[in-house]
């Protein structure tokens, strides 16, 4: 363990991975709920392309990522107010579109060397002393912005039509919240990949519903789990040298089976 | 209560219904009827300002305020695995309140409702865990939180069987009659006009408000 924590780069992938495993169980509460759980997928692989674009034209790919991202999931939202066609294959046409784009552009780009595998499935090395600050204020801002209005997400996430009548100012939510799953996915995606990122935003509520069916404590803990699940995932890759992302995702996979029998028991 | 002046309702392009005029007092029951498609659930997103009209006014009387109308939206747009407890339900209809946490009269509020309704045996109970039926006195519990002037409901009868559809129209007479309360509710369940509401607001060809004796009257004479 002494020598776990002696690794300077683990102890930051550690700090940087529960900071975002907290934000992406925040956030993925009310996506699970509002079933809208392919949106972490779409603006991952849209923050894949905008990353490859990025670095074709020689542009910092996080600074260039966060905004385009932000734009894609202000799409994704009006095609879901678009009657013509439905949520899901509007994220699949965009996500698909995305990572094709992406993956074509650094594949005609000579001269530039980038390694595909540590985009589409992550790189803990890629975690620096930025990640860290970015990581740190995004969970404060989340946290602030949780305690202050969990009772209109709640309202928001059960009944936005009930919401809106009540004088929740519903669009400038909807907003807030497309801006802050963009930046969490831009973010999560270093660490995790552009394939992987959208399973911490998803397994952890889908654990924590299974065992507790009252809002507050399916958030508390989905927030738990997601800790717990990252910190498992993390040090079992260390110990068996697995690829860190897909044993995180496998650990919350255990986890959310688990549960799934104990639920499965006590019915 | 709510006065309704030339009313032209309609989203994007299209206009769904023209003309509309009525003057609804407090303590009406109102009943909205017309077949699927001719704005019924535009009409009250209207009426509720959560959508503008084409042209013409709705106007709000007697010191009725936006945010102190109890809606309940139709039930088929919740999802019904969603996992909250009853009480954070109904708590949620005092929102309007513009409080950042939920104070003792809130919580008060909330507890009476669910007196009224007879529900406080579901109080800690799960949404996912509950009948059609129970579901509707949950959100009939939550827009009486937000309101004690108006209640609209969209369809609240829809998906439930002829017992539990009974069991919520007495309530929602009580409702009306015990506490006052006006209520504007869309259905489509012809059987129970004579049963049900002392007003008539049909969206037909014809545009028809007026008192629901009128109503039958009308119907019965166009199958002569």
């Amino acid at each position: 363990m002494a020598v776990f924590f002696s690794y300077s780069f683990l102890v930051q992938t550690l700090i940087v991975g529960l900071l975002l495993s907290i934000c992406a169980a925040l956030a993925g509460v009310p996506i699970v709920l509002k079933k809208n759980s392919m949106i972490g997928d779409g603006l991952s692989h849209v923050g894949f392309g905008a990353v490859a674009i990025a670095t074709v034209l020689g542009l910092a790919p996080l600074e260039f990522a966060i905004p385009a991202v932000i734009i894609a999931s202000f799409f994704i939202l009006k095609l879901e107010d678009n009657h013509k066609i439905s949520g899901d294959s509007a994220i699949a046409i965009i996500s698909a579109s995305a990572l094709a784009l992406g993956t074509f552009l650094i594949s005609i780009t000579k001269g530039v060397n980038i390694d595909l595998n540590s985009y589409l499935f992550g790189n803990i090395l890629s975690i620096n002393n930025t990640d860290i600050i970015f990581s740190i204020i995004l969970t404060t801002i989340i946290l602030t912005i949780y305690l202050i209005s969990y009772n209109k997400i709640f309202t928001l996430t059960f009944d936005e039509k009930f919401a809106k009548s009540i004088g929740v100012k519903t669009d400038f939510y909807r907003v807030l919240f497309a801006i802050l799953c963009s930046i969490i996915v831009v973010l999560g995606m270093r660490l995790m990949g552009t394939l992987l990122i959208s399973s911490l935003l998803i397994f952890p509520t889908l654990s924590a519903m299974q065992l507790f069916k009252k809002f507050k404590t399916v958030v508390i803990f989905s927030v738990l789990i997601s800790a717990l699940t990252f910190t498992l995932g993390l040090f079992i890759s260390y110990i068996c040298a697995t690829p860190t992302s897909s044993t995180i995702v496998l650990s919350n996979l255990v986890t959310f089976l688990l549960v799934k029998i104990i639920n499965l028991m006590l019915k | 209560m709510i006065t309704l002046k030339n009313l032209t309702i309609g989203y994007d392009d299209h206009i769904v219904a023209k003309n509309i005029n009525a003057k609804i007092s407090p303590g009406d029951f109102v009943c909205v009827v017309g077949p699927n498609g001719s704005g019924k659930s535009t009409l009250i997103k209207t009426i509720l300002h959560l959508m503008k009209p084409k042209s013409g006014k709705v106007i709000y009387e007697d010191g009725l305020k936006q945010n102190f109308i109890g809606y309940m939206p139709q039930e088929i747009s919740l999802n019904p695995n969603f996992t909250a407890s009853v009480f954070e339900i109904v708590l949620s209809g005092t929102l309007n309140r513009k409080q950042i946490f939920y104070n003792k009269e809130a919580k008060k509020l909330a507890d009476r409702n669910l007196e009224i309704l007879k529900i406080k045996n579901l109080k800690t109970k799960s949404f996912c865990d509950l009948s059609g039926g129970q579901r509707q006195k949950v959100l009939l519990a939550r827009s009486l939180c937000a309101t004690s002037k108006l209640l609209i409901l969209d369809e609240p009868s829809n998906n439930l069987d002829l017992k539990s559809k009974t069991a919520l129209y007495q309530i929602l007479k009580d409702i009306n009659k015990k506490q006052g309360i006006t209520i504007i509710m869309v259905t489509h369940d012809l059987d129970h006009h004579n049963l049900i509401g002392n007003k008539i607001l049909s969206l037909n060809n014809d545009f028809f408000y007026g008192p629901t004796s009128d109503f039958v009257k009308k119907v019965h004479q166009e199958e002569k």
